[in-house]
């Protein structure tokens, strides 16, 4: 009961979050609601007993990726002039509108299987045996790291300056 | 009604269309790349309900919320770095402005 109620405050906040950062004109306030839209995903991911991965959503997104957007925001100055729509505004409500459809027709025509076993209550220990364990994921660990090893070296050649 | 996988999956559904539109029709650069984050945080509720709901021990719906969210970090350094070398060239970032590779 208690997980339906925080799951409905969550919804309710995460979209409002969400359509402030497409509906706002300043960048900068919205770049601080996609703060508070993160935020509250973390909290999605409590609800659904992810508690490691919401410790991460708060560790990466929150606190890194944030402060990486508004350092970009600061850094072209185009707050004043906003984030204004282009001309393909109604075309992209149209697609948005035929997307949402589409997948709500498709969520409640399926047939789930669901499963009545409980969850992991900590999912650290189990996570870690998945990712480096026997028969795991240790090889996309290890391209993982290559993949950021390559961005964060792309990423400094881009904006050094010449 | 209790709360079950059907409700995660139009939250996510609803927060991808979002997301969607505003990567469509936004015309700041950074703007749009926030809209994709929003997009990719849907995709992981996604996946994450369905970890939840449908294998709760598994645990494979988590490991993959975990290297999407290795490749959006990676993807959100190299875009802001690419946004900002733009800015640097060009003194702004308006989208529908950048058609160089445009035919």
């Amino acid at each position: 009961m208690g997980l339906d109620i925080a799951f409905w405050i969550l919804a309710v906040v995460v979209v409002v979050a969400a359509l402030m950062v497409v509906s706002l004109r300043n960048i900068f306030r919205a770049a601080l609601a996609l703060v508070l839209c993160f935020l509250t995903i973390a909290g999605i991911y409590i609800t659904l007993s992810a508690d490691f991965l919401a410790a991460v959503q708060i560790l990466v997104y929150v606190g890194a990726i944030s402060i990486l957007i508004i350092l970009a925001i600061m850094l072209t100055r185009e707050v004043q002039s906003g984030s204004p729509s282009n001309k393909f505004r109604i075309p992209a409500f149209i697609i948005s509108a035929i997307f949402l459809g589409a997948v709500a027709f498709a969520v409640f025509n399926s047939t789930w299987q669901i499963s009545t076993m409980a969850p992991l209550a900590p999912t650290t220990t189990a996570l870690a045996s998945k990712l480096f364990g026997q028969g795991g994921f240790i090889l996309a660990v290890e391209i993982a790291a290559i993949l950021l090893l390559a961005a964060i070296l792309g990423a400094i050649i881009l904006v050094r300056e010449k | 009604m209790s709360v079950g996988l059907e409700h995660y999956l139009i939250l996510s559904a609803v927060l991808f269309a979002i997301g969607l539109y505003g990567a469509l029709s936004k015309r700041n650069a950074i703007a749009i790349l926030i809209c994709i984050e929003i997009m990719l945080s849907a995709v992981n509720i996604a996946l994450v309900a369905f970890s939840r709901f449908i294998t709760p021990v598994a645990l494979t719906g988590q490991i993959f919320v975990i290297f999407i969210m290795v490749v959006a970090a990676a993807e959100a350094a190299v875009g802001l770095a690419i946004i900002i070398a733009i800015y640097r060239s060009r003194g702004h970032i308006d989208a529908t402005e950048i058609d160089l590779m445009k035919w």
